[in-house]
């Protein structure tokens, strides 16, 4: 029964692995040439790349800088949303919209919105007197438009998972801190939180998983320039193994990911299994 | 059980109330302004120019950028296209979770555990990570180029079965047992007394699915050559290429509303199974 699934995860997940770590280490002697073992050529060529040192740097910063923001942005909306009103119900569904959409459509929307000086933000900046930086043309600026698209299109879908977390919540441990003197912010700390630990480590693991996979934004936006300051991991191997035929520096590539995508699963291995339970028989 | 409905005693919400209530409002406030754009832009005659940016309809709406948009790419075509991905997705997962999900939870057999890892990997590894040899793969099978192709990487999904196993651990064994002196066969069993008991998880599956393929884009943009194939996440793509090019922003917007919509409509009408689904999917 295990054979269907078994069939098609061996040829679009196991074998594509192996076939990754064989292409890692072969490679193209001479242009033109056969396929030859070149050892650790690949690698060193790609860690040689500044644009892959770059697009490895902007990776960790975009996962750091889009998880954690997403997440507390989503405990805060799932906090004030938690009790059930048709107004809150209006809210959440307007904070889960943007999950809705595809990537590539919002990297549409967001295109106009950081147009210079006509674009939706500095027209109203400029409202303001305020002139802003050019979005996604300014190295320093642009990775940071981008995170905050990413932002915008996924808190609320882990708004989701703390909203359903928060009934784990029972009622009498507020009132017992109340009583006990607790303000607000130390319920949360010792109350609410503890009690969603779970759900964070849930949050941040497929936060972080995801991160990793979605690039259509950087596609439309910027393509990963001005000068590789959006690229992303999966991007950069996109380019290489699209446009430059480096199938090794690709393949070499992917396994970089792949060593940090087994880095974020290992270090959460339990609350993988905890979520999907093989442990608890 | 469900977001919607639920109601704790002392909401958490209360945890400053003015203070909370006054953020959401600001920060809703700013989560509305892109759908904003989207739809004033859309239905503004003026496509092209100032006054683009305005978030206030200042004109008489027209539906002129949409028959431009509808004109310039061939978005039924796409949307199609989209359809049958999606759908064919679907229909295979649902055979191969459910299967692999009842293999799990009902059958005792060598190397369960480890295949429960093997399961675990394709949660972390998405076939577009390891899009290069995967591209290669369907090369190889013959299937470049065609609706397949895109759709034959996903047509196994460890997250599926780990729903669909757990689904079926939740139905009393004696359920089985009865069929099982009945003389129903295994499939028989699966088909008249898990599949209909499990049916919460199936639809929750099923959206989840659905939104996710709905909405993909870089694998079918690899595997997808001709024009005729496109769905509609790569044909919005090339589409806003284009129009980008002309500074078309109206008809961008108009663009991007039509290849939201069909999600956007299906939240609407069933917001509730929606976000219930999504959230009982996730964690138990």
């Amino acid at each position: 029964m295990l054979a269907p699934s078994l069939l098609f995860l061996a040829l679009f997940t196991y074998w594509p692995v192996v076939q990754v770590l064989w292409q890692s280490l072969h490679g193209q002697v001479r242009v033109g040439g056969p396929q030859a073992y070149v050892g650790a050529q690949n690698f060193l060529k790609l860690f040689a790349d500044p644009a892959f040192r770059k697009a490895l740097a902007n990776n960790l910063v975009y996962a750091l800088g889009t998880v954690i923001p997403s997440l507390v942005l989503a405990l805060g909306f799932a906090m004030a949303l938690a009790r059930s009103s048709r107004v809150n119900a209006l809210f959440r569904a307007l904070f889960f919209l943007p999950v809705l959409i595809p990537l590539v459509a919002a990297a549409s929307i967001f295109l106009f919105l950081f147009l210079p000086n006509v674009g939706l933000l500095d027209y109203h900046l400029a409202k303001l007197a305020l002139s802003g930086p050019n979005w996604l043309g300014d190295p320093d600026v642009a990775l940071w438009s981008i995170m905050a698209l990413t932002i915008w299109k996924n808190a609320g879908y882990y708004m989701l998972f703390f909203l359903a977390g928060l009934q784990a919540v029972p009622a009498d441990a507020y009132e017992a801190a109340i009583l006990d003197g607790a303000g607000p912010w130390q319920r949360l700390r010792y109350v609410t939180l503890p009690y969603l630990k779970p759900t964070i480590g849930f949050v941040l693991v497929i936060g972080l998983l995801n991160v990793v996979t979605q690039v259509d934004h950087v596609f439309v936006l910027t393509k990963g320039g001005p000068s590789d300051s959006t690229n992303l991991l999966l991007f950069y191997v996109y380019q290489q193994a699209v446009e430059n035929y480096d199938a090794g520096r690709a393949a070499a590539g992917t396994l970089v990911m792949l060593a940090l995508l087994l880095a974020v699963t290992a270090s959460s291995l339990r609350t993988l299994e905890r979520s999907f339970g093989e442990k608890e028989t | 059980m469900s977001a919607t409905t639920m109601s704790t005693g002392v909401s958490t919400g209360e945890i400053t109330p003015k203070l909370g209530y006054a953020a959401t409002l600001l920060v809703a406030g700013l989560w509305m302004v892109p759908f904003l754009w989207m739809l004033v832009a859309a239905f503004n005659p003026e496509s092209i120019g100032a006054g683009m940016a305005s978030l206030v309809p200042s004109y008489i709406p027209t539906l002129a950028n949409f028959r431009e948009a509808w004109a310039s790419a061939d978005f039924p075509r796409y949307g199609l296209n989209t359809l049958v991905i999606t759908l064919g997705i679907l229909a295979v997962q649902i055979v191969t979770i459910t299967l692999a999900g009842y293999a799990f939870a009902r059958l005792e057999f060598p190397g369960r555990t480890l295949c429960f890892y093997l399961f675990l990997l394709q949660l972390m590894l998405a076939p577009v990570v390891l899009i290069v040899p995967n591209l290669t793969t369907i090369a190889k099978l013959g299937l470049y180029d065609s609706l397949l192709g895109v759709m034959a990487p996903y047509f196994a999904s460890a997250f599926g079965t780990f729903l669909m196993r757990q689904a079926f651990r939740a139905i009393p064994r004696e359920l089985e047992d009865a069929a099982l002196i009945d003389g129903a066969s295994v499939f028989q069993r699966i088909g008249f007394i898990y599949l209909p008991l499990a049916k919460p998880s199936l639809v929750a599956f099923s959206i989840v699915s659905v939104t996710a393929h709905w909405n993909e884009f870089l694998w079918p943009l690899m595997v997808i050559n001709s024009p005729d194939l496109r769905p509609l996440t790569v044909g919005l793509a090339s589409f806003t290429r284009g129009a980008e090019g002309a500074q078309a922003w109206g008809v961008i917007a108009a663009g991007t509303l039509l290849v939201s919509a069909p999600l956007l409509i299906a939240f609407a009408l069933f917001q509730r199974a929606f976000v219930n689904s999504f959230v009982s999917s996730g964690i138990k």
